[in-house]
């Protein structure tokens, strides 16, 4: 057989079963439908995880360094040190909150009061809040600062607040988990509905597997239309749940972006980019060719011509 | 071209449908398989089409011992054969023409060529100019044609036929019969199962009676390899 007509039989078949699926409008819609709300869950999960992953990157930008000077520093040199940051290229702002200050707040929040009158010396040192640039708050950036502050007199301690950052990073790491294992199931999910339906569709076209058979047809050939309904009904799946999680991005947006407004932050829900979109029809694909194939290479081999 | 040696076949139910028999024939032969109903004639066919295996004793199709065909070799053989069944088993979805070109569509054939081999075969059974139809719009006699044209486009050198008269009237399946003879006369072996006696007396071939699973009457059986000597002694 040579190529050319190699390919034209399979293009035959492939148009001939899309055909033949088209002619049962419900069914294949049911089927394709299936498919489609199994791969829209865990697409849109996908899609909120990494929006909140741009949110909180956003907020990563605001991070601030405390400074903890030596108490034996005093108001003066404090004073002066915090000039010094100024002038530094990679710090937009300082904040001095002097001992005194820091003990009123603490005295007025923490209700322990009465407590800290006992104390004879204020056990609180002075405190700088310095802000990096923009271009200075990635992680590297903050750790060049605080190492550089770290190593100037005067300085006793200096804190990065990073701790609840790195309390949503592990939150969004077991999302991400989550993700994974329900896109897992639920592509489980896809190969069974999908091969469940082939061999359905098998069943009821046994006289016509077994007319084939007699006539020589090899469980290749059978199953070949049957691998196409697959691919099908994945395409068809994965483009009916690529629309849900655009239509649910767009009624999302215009909310989401009011309620980031609110917090006077630029964030914007991000749609699903060209890349996301196609690897999942590509998976949506593949795994319901994965389902029509064990599907049709099982109840195929078991139908034979008496 | 067919060679039965010893044959037994026996039934997942027990039945003994075929108890040990020994037949053979030539290549270019024209025979009738003919006895009551259960004689055991489906049995041979199956056997020859691959679609059963036998309990015992050795088949051999076309210098093909049959039993060392493994399943997967089962399409390539059949493709070899041309089968015509009673029930016709056509696929009524789908118009005469693609029912007649199945076999050539399995064997990989080029399009164009399929075409003009379907037009071939569906004229040598009087159907040209049915293409389009649906099975289900013929009478039983064409639906019938139609399978042996799907039998025959593939040019196979041997056509086994299981009752191919069995729903028919007389004279349609005298015309039946009239188009596996003229198959055989150029070149085909045939080989027809039939319980009707008399419409088979009408033709000058060999007969091959069963009775109870046995050969009762191999008929004119040809010397080994040799045709000629058949045609001689034909009356």
């Amino acid at each position: 057989m040579s190529v050319h007509a190699y390919f034209a039989r399979h293009a035959q078949t492939l148009v001939g079963s899309l055909g033949r699926i088209v002619h049962h409008p419900f069914a294949t819609l049911m089927t394709m439908g299936v498919v489609a709300v199994a791969l829209a869950l865990p697409l849109f999960l996908n899609l909120l995880l990494s929006n909140v992953r741009n949110a909180s990157g956003n907020w990563n930008e605001a991070f601030d360094l405390s400074v903890y000077m030596d108490k034996k520093a005093g108001a003066e040199r404090t004073a002066a040190l915090a000039k010094q940051l100024r002038a530094r290229g990679d710090v937009a702002a300082v904040r001095v909150i002097s001992a005194d200050q820091a003990l009123k707040e603490f005295r007025d929040s923490s209700g322990f009061g009465e407590a800290l009158d006992a104390l004879t010396d204020n056990p609180l040192p002075d405190t700088l809040i310095v802000t990096p640039t923009l271009l200075a708050s990635s992680p590297q950036g903050t750790d060049t600062l605080k190492a550089a502050i770290a190593g100037m007199t005067d300085v006793q301690t200096v804190q990065l607040d990073t701790d609840w950052v790195k309390r949503l990073h592990g939150m969004l790491d077991i999302l991400r988990r989550v993700v994974l294992l329900t896109a897992a199931l639920l592509g489980a999910g896809v190969v069974l509905i999908v091969g469940n339906t082939i061999r359905l569709d098998i069943l009821n076209r046994r006289a016509e597997i077994e007319v084939m058979k007699l006539v020589g047809a090899s469980d290749g050939f059978a199953r070949r239309p049957f691998l196409y309904s697959g691919i099908w009904y994945g395409l068809g799946g994965g483009l009916i749940a690529l629309i849900l999680v655009a239509v649910t991005a767009g009624v999302l947006a215009h909310p989401v972006n009011e309620l980031a407004k609110l917090y006077g932050s630029q964030f914007h829900l991000e749609g699903l980019n060209f890349a996301t979109a196609a690897s999942a029809l590509g998976v949506a694909v593949g795994l319901s060719w994965l389902g029509s194939w064990l599907a049709a290479t099982r109840h195929i081999r078991g139908i034979d011509p008496t | 071209m067919i060679r039965f040696d010893q044959v037994y076949k026996r039934y997942a139910n027990g039945r003994e449908a075929l108890s040990g028999i020994s037949f053979s024939i030539a290549e270019g032969e024209l025979a009738f398989l003919t006895g009551h109903s259960g004689a055991g004639k489906s049995s041979i066919l199956k056997l020859i089409a691959l679609i059963e295996r036998p309990t015992r004793g050795q088949v051999i199709i076309n210098n093909q011992n049959t039993s060392r065909i493994k399943p997967r070799g089962i399409p390539h053989f059949r493709r070899q054969l041309g089968v015509v069944f009673q029930d016709h088993k056509l696929l009524h979805d789908r118009p005469v023409a693609d029912n007649v070109a199945l076999p050539l569509i399995i064997a990989g054939v080029p399009k164009r060529e399929i075409d003009k081999r379907v037009r071939a075969a569906l004229d040598q059974v009087g159907l040209l100019g049915k293409e389009k139809n649906r099975p289900l719009e013929l009478s039983t006699g064409e639906q019938q044609r139609v399978g042996i044209a799907r039998s025959i486009v593939a040019k196979p050198a041997l056509l086994i036929a299981d009752e191919p008269t069995g729903n028919l009237d007389p004279e349609l399946a005298l015309e039946i019969m009239k188009l596996f003879k003229r198959f055989n006369e150029v070149g085909v072996t045939v080989v027809v199962a039939t319980h009707d006696v008399h419409l088979i007396e009408q033709f000058g071939a060999r007969r091959i009676v069963l009775g109870n699973g046995r050969v009762t009457d191999a008929g004119e059986r040809p010397a080994e390899g040799d045709g000629a000597i058949i045609e001689a002694r034909r009356p």
